[in-house]
């Protein structure tokens, strides 16, 4: 009780105001543009062409999302996307937990082995250029499976969860095992509703890099346009505008009600909003994970 | 016991056939799990041959012609190329040591700060940014330093320039632009490790330096620091063998031609070379190049770390 009344030192006061003003600038850099892009986003796009639209829209209006709402190709992207991140994150999610598992097994009799021959992929691969070549001989390019079938197993996530597994008792699986359970039984039964905390994990991971990518769809679909993702098309939506923007008489010439800046702020929204809107209670999932992977104590 | 159970798991590992009838579901599990990481992971390495070969895709691997190292010598000829390999140096190692910086930083004074739901908001809000693909934030980036965006707007208004600056049309801006993005995107989630670096270390000791009479600063200098000290350089060493890899995306989607002597990637040249003017030959002999860096630099940086006392990678 006694050390709330002690008066802290100039010094100490001093370094409170300037941690203050540095989160406060840190969380207005961050949050701004996002803030900003929301703002335009329900703008009115005539007025948009002004500028000068910081926290708040000018003109309201609820005409940009109809439009983007109403664009096939976004619909369709969307649709991908969700098809992609949800078939994706489970699938990579069971294989890299069943070969965990296996990994993870002390008595494994190649256990090392199989480690080794997953941790040399994460430091070699063939490169962009054979790799395109092996999807174009496998006929996975111009295809959905492109999405899902490469990314399956993945060393890193792999080793996530391995470790993870490491740290459970042995006794869980011996047990089992005098009860008569075999390998599969007990992966399913015992293992895997203890990992669920590092399942999340891993499927959080696994799932925010299907949402975001976007190089896949342009390099292997490029001219199927029924696989195209979201992320994709708010590429193209954004490389047109950066071209209109370069000569200012589009812009000014313009008659339409809406311009390319609101619409690609409203096709930005609805790109990031369900991220932002799951993110913050998965917190403390991606925090373990990270924790697990990146520094083994 | 332990050690009667750590020899009685040996014996187990000789491999005799009941044990592997025993085992026989892990087997048949890794087996597939090999075969699938043969075809994906290990068979694309045979392209390589690609790099010493004239590669038509109608002769195929077998049948194109062989030419040594030639496209290797094209390679380092080009001086498009040798500006390449600056670029993907310089912007991973501007990349590295400023978001390194920024994240430490961030981390030690997030954790000066008393009140808990602020931390937790403000630390919450640092994520955000990571979770956002590089589309969505090279289309904020561009939003921002257009020339009405907030940055020319802001310069303006304070009167330290008369006349808005495009941003994307100088090659001298690029660097500090890709830098700025990197540390924006991930300083909240990079800080996150070293966040629970400082959580880990002995509260005694801040306790006993404040009897000593230690100022915070002095807590910070003394304490904090060398307490994260083995994850800075851990992270480090891991990073550096990871600084070729770290430029495509952003450099792809923000380069344009006004700025491409100082924006392209080996990753984009591979692109160009390789997917877009398909001389196969000689984007595979670029990735090669790249690959064979980055394994140099994380041996290296394996026997650095090893050497240091830190713990290997692998």
């Amino acid at each position: 009780m006694n050390t709330k009344h002690i008066k802290r030192s100039l010094e100490d006061r001093i370094i409170s105001v300037l941690i203050a003003i540095f989160m406060i600038v840190f969380i207005t850099v961050t949050l701004y543009p996002v803030i900003n892009t929301l703002a335009i986003s329900f703008n009115d796009g005539i007025d948009a062409v002004r500028g000068g639209i910081y926290l708040w829209p000018r003109k309201f209006t609820m005409k940009n999302y109809t439009t983007v709402l109403a664009m096939q190709n976004l619909v369709t992207g969307a649709k991908i996307t969700v098809a992609r991140t949800v078939i994706g994150t489970f699938t990579a999610l069971f294989a890299n937990a069943l070969l965990a598992y296996v990994v993870s097994r002390k008595r494994f009799l190649f256990k090392a082995q199989l480690s080794f021959f997953w941790v040399i992929t994460m430091y070699v691969n063939g490169g962009m250029i054979p790799i395109f070549m092996l999807y174009k001989n496998l006929h996975l390019t111009g295809s959905f499976w492109v999405y899902i079938v490469p990314g399956m197993i993945g060393a890193w996530n792999m080793l996530v969860l391995r470790t993870y597994m490491l740290g459970l008792p042995d006794s869980l699986e011996e047990s089992a095992q005098l009860d008569g359970a075999g390998y599969l039984t007990i992966f399913w039964k015992i293992i895997s509703p203890l990992c669920k905390p590092v399942y999340a994990t891993v499927a959080l991971f696994v799932a925010v890099g299907q949402w975001n990518s976007w190089f896949d769809a342009m390099l292997y679909n490029r001219m199927k346009t029924e696989y195209t993702t979201l992320q994709y098309e708010l590429m193209k939506l954004l490389s047109s505008v950066m071209q209109q923007s370069g000569s200012a008489d589009t812009a000014k010439n313009s008659t339409a009600a809406i311009t390319p800046i609101t619409i690609r702020s409203a096709a930005t929204v609805v790109t990031m909003l369900p991220i932002i809107c799951l993110y913050p209670f998965l917190q403390r999932y991606f925090v373990t994970g990270l924790t697990i992977g990146g520094v083994k104590e | 016991m332990a050690n009667t159970n750590a020899s009685a798991v040996k014996k187990d590992k000789k491999i005799t056939w009941k044990e592997i009838k025993r085992q026989k579901t892990l087997l048949i599990i890794s087996f597939i799990t090999v075969v699938y990481g043969f075809i994906f992971c290990y068979w694309p390495l045979t392209g390589w041959i690609m790099a010493f070969q004239q590669y038509k895709p109608k002769n195929g691997l077998l049948h194109s012609k062989f030419v040594g190292l030639d496209k290797f010598k094209f390679l380092f000829g080009d001086d498009v190329f040798i500006k390449v390999i600056r670029n993907t140096f310089c912007m991973g190692v501007l990349n590295l040591v400023t978001s390194t910086i920024m994240a430490i930083l961030f981390a030690i004074l997030l954790n000066e700060i008393r009140h808990t739901l602020t931390k937790k908001v403000i630390q919450t809000v640092s994520y955000l940014p990571h979770f956002l693909s590089w589309i969505i934030v090279t289309g904020i980036l561009h939003d921002a330093l257009s020339s009405t965006g907030i940055i020319n707007d802001l310069l303006l208004r304070t009167k330290i320039i008369d006349q808005a600056i495009n941003f994307f049309a100088h090659p001298n801006f690029f660097w500090p632009i890709v830098a700025f993005a990197n540390c924006w995107k991930e300083t909240g989630w990079n800080a996150i490790i070293y966040l629970a670096a400082i959580t880990a270390i002995d509260p005694c000791l801040y306790e006993a330096a404040s009897i000593d009479g230690a100022s915070r600063l002095q807590k910070i200098r003394y304490i904090t620091l060398p307490g994260i000290k083995p994850t800075i350089m851990i992270l480090l060493i891991m990073n550096i063998g990871n600084v070729l890899n770290a430029g495509f995306e952003i450099q792809y989607l923000l380069g344009n031609g006004l700025v491409q002597s100082v924006s392209q990637t080996i990753d984009i040249y591979v692109l160009k070379w390789g997917i877009s003017q398909n001389d196969y030959s000689l984007g595979t002999a670029a990735g090669i190049f790249k690959s064979a860096v980055s394994i140099a630099l994380i041996l290296v940086c394996n026997w650095w770390a090893k050497k240091t006392g830190e713990e290997r990678l692998f």
